[in-house]
């Protein structure tokens, strides 16, 4: 009988055109997502007269660099970011590539798009020079983000020069408590093997919690397995990915439709197979999360206090610590429920779908945003936000005094203009509280949408399990 | 690509982990062009206080470092974001090997394509040579690809492992889309088959 396989190393196989005498093998791409960050690696295939061999399996969507506070072009902050847009059109045109654009409903943050499109579908490579693009592999993908000078190859050549990682399986057993969402999960497991806990693997979340929890939560999960160093996140097809992927605009129909989902059935892990490292969770001690240091291992309860850094034995990691306790203005002891907030940013790649808004719309109902607070909620595409006002969600967010905005990556990593002042304190469902992401000197705790909206409300970070929902 | 061979270069002592790429080179500078280089924005907020003086406590501006070529980082140095800039801003500043026990997976792919060299090796021989870098101020390192050694303040050579296919391309500045556009029957002989 034949070794038994993990998913990850059936699709790796499936896609190895040719290995190298040095052990590297050269991958087919099946499908590469580009954005507005995409003007040098056009540059270097003009540098060389190359034209983009596959345009066919190619889909771009500019999300960087575009305001969320209009659709029109002429608002795009500066000329510098409208060159970033502009160059976008004016390459994917040029070169016969799809572009979901800022006028068209289609357009969002791109790991939002490609599993709304059907783009993403089980058993593909999917590449994106954009370190989340793990996010895709919760539909049973192998995706991981890759550098502008590998956008390049990928756009030349369809293929992509990799070492194969080493695998890792994160089982994750028992129920979720109420209102604990994949966001928690997710923080909670960053917190346990740290920001370079799976440098290296590909990671395949699997498990009973797993398996219960929606689409859209294991895409969070997978969104943030590159803030645990992994290569990639994955998680096998199951009847809930089909039932999410049947009828997306390029899913596949009809007797294609039936021929690949029993393709994909194949896909799972084997009994038996072996994974270079596993790691356990157990899903039912998680709360709600958050993060209060400048990395996103540095995650608590919302209902816990700031660690006593000091007992901290590694030097290397006591001196991180403080200073991300002096960055962020923040004391040992102090409980994570008694510190205020100024911003609260509902959005990005990891918490930007409409499940995420209607979580946060079921706390906001009926309530109003603390004085003082700037709440704004940003729509991962044009569909979600479509999607949450045939709900009447937008109508709710705007009552209680948030601000509700058009797709796009915005505060996440502020680039568009869309910014967190110096000093001010941000509750973000985004994936970085690095030093300065939302904006030189701001200070950033990632949460849940649900704590999201329950900070929002309290002015300051709140258990929103407290609000009887 | 631009090749690596050998390096006679100071050493600058970078001692804190998980250093990730948004530190490297923070997010308001990712819309300038290629052409227009990006040494001035390498370590931008550590470089330089909000008020754009030196911050005189930052390594690479201190006296003794400011020519180095070479860093010894510590662990998960490149973390974070996929941005090849944070690479462009360490060539363009005029770093060409970092050395550390662990490196984020994407930035060191990103290394080998613009001619930089990122070498692993255990935490306690980079402690070692960190702490040779610090007390010995501008003692240069010497860097061999070929041999797959780096030689410390102390003469010791160290032997580093690389990937045998990365070491072939840096040594020879083999570009990789010239080295592949050689596979291109392959390529179409596997979508051929699809």
């Amino acid at each position: 009988m034949a070794r038994p396989l993990t998913m990850f190393e059936k699709i790796w196989a499936a896609h190895e055109v040719h290995r190298d005498e040095d052990g590297q093998s050269l991958l087919y791409v099946d499908r590469h997502f580009i954005h507005d960050g995409s003007r040098t690696p056009y540059k270097q295939l003009a540098d060389r007269g190359l034209a983009v061999r596959r345009p066919d399996l190619t889909f771009a969507t500019p999300d960087h660099y575009v305001p969320t506070t209009s659709r029109n072009f002429a608002d795009v902050d500066g000329e510098d970011r409208k060159d970033m847009v502009a160059s976008l059109t004016r390459n994917t045109q040029a070169s016969g590539v799809t572009e979901f654009g800022l006028g068209d409903a289609r357009h969002g943050i791109v790991h939002v798009m490609g599993p709304e499109q059907g783009l993403s579908l089980p058993g593909m490579l999917i590449l994106c020079g954009d370190s989340h693009t793990s996010t895709h592999g919760a539909l049973g993908a192998l995706a991981f983000g890759i550098g502008a000078s590998e956008v390049a190859h990928v756009l030349a050549t369809q293929t992509l020069w990799q070492r194969k990682p080493k695998t890792m399986r994160v089982l994750i057993e028992g129920e979720l408590g109420a209102g604990v969402s994949g966001k928690d999960v997710v923080l909670a497991l960053i917190a346990q093997i740290g920001v370079n806990g799976a440098t290296g693997h590909a990671i395949e979340y699997a498990g009973s919690t797993m398996e219960t929890l929606s689409v859209e939560g294991r895409l969070t999960i997978c969104n943030m397995s590159i803030e645990a160093g992994a290569r990639a996140g994955m998680v096998a097809p199951d009847q809930a990915t089909f039932a999410y992927l049947k009828d997306k605009p390029h899913a596949p129909k009809g007797k294609a439709w039936e021929e690949a989902v029993a393709r994909w059935r194949d896909l799972p892990t084997d009994p038996g197979a072996i994974f270079d490292r596993e790691v356990f969770l157990d899903a039912s001690a998680i709360e709600p999360m958050m993060t209060w240091g400048n990395r996103p291992s540095e995650a608590l309860p919302v209902t816990a206090a700031i660690p006593d850094v000091a007992m901290v034995e590694d030097p290397a990691q006591r001196r991180v610590l403080q200073a991300a306790l002096d960055y962020m203005g923040l004391k040992p002891g102090m409980r994570l429920a008694e510190v205020p907030v100024d911003y609260v940013f509902i959005g990005s790649c990891t918490n930007g779908r409409i499940e995420d808004f209607r979580a946060a719309a079921e706390i906001l109902k009926g309530r109003r945003v603390a004085p003082g607070v700037t709440a704004i909620a940003v729509p991962g595409s044009g569909l979600v936000r479509l999607q949450a006002e045939a709900e009447g969600l937008d109508r709710i967010f705007i009552a209680a005094g948030f601000e509700w905005r058009y797709s796009g990556c915005s505060m996440c990593l502020a680039v568009n203009g869309d910014m967190v002042p110096p000093g001010k304190r941000s509750a973000s469902t985004s994936n970085r509280n690095f030093v300065g992401r939302q904006g030189p000197e701001a200070r950033t705790h990632l949460v849940s949408p649900a704590t999201a909206a329950a900070t929002a409300i309290a002015g300051r970070f709140a258990d929103h399990r407290a609000l009887g929902v | 690509m631009a090749k690596f061979e050998t390096l006679v270069a100071t050493a600058a002592p970078l001692d804190q982990r998980d250093v990730n790429t948004d530190a490297v080179i923070p997010g308001r500078f990712l819309r300038r062009k290629r052409e227009d280089g990006f040494g001035e924005c390498l370590f931008r907020d550590l470089r330089f206080h909000a008020d754009g003086t030196e911050n005189e406590n930052f390594v690479l501006n201190q006296p003794a470092f400011r020519e180095a070529k070479v860093i010894v980082a510590n662990e998960n140095f490149g973390c974070g974001s996929s941005r090849e800039s944070a690479v462009f801003a360490l060539y363009d500043y005029g770093i060409r090997c970092i050395i550390a026990p662990s490196f984020g997976d994407i930035f060191h792919n990103n290394c080998f394509k613009n001619g930089l060299l990122p070498i692993v090796l255990p935490e306690t021989e980079v402690s070692e040579l960190r702490a040779q870098a610090g007390t010995m101020q501008g003692t240069p390192f010497a860097i061999d690809l070929q041999a797959q050694t780096v030689t410390g303040v102390d003469g010791v050579a160290r032997r580093f492992e690389i990937d045998p296919f990365r070491k072939r391309l840096l040594l020879a500045g083999v570009d990789e889309i010239d080295f592949t556009l050689g596979h291109m029957d392959k390529i179409a002989a596997f979508e051929a088959a699809r």
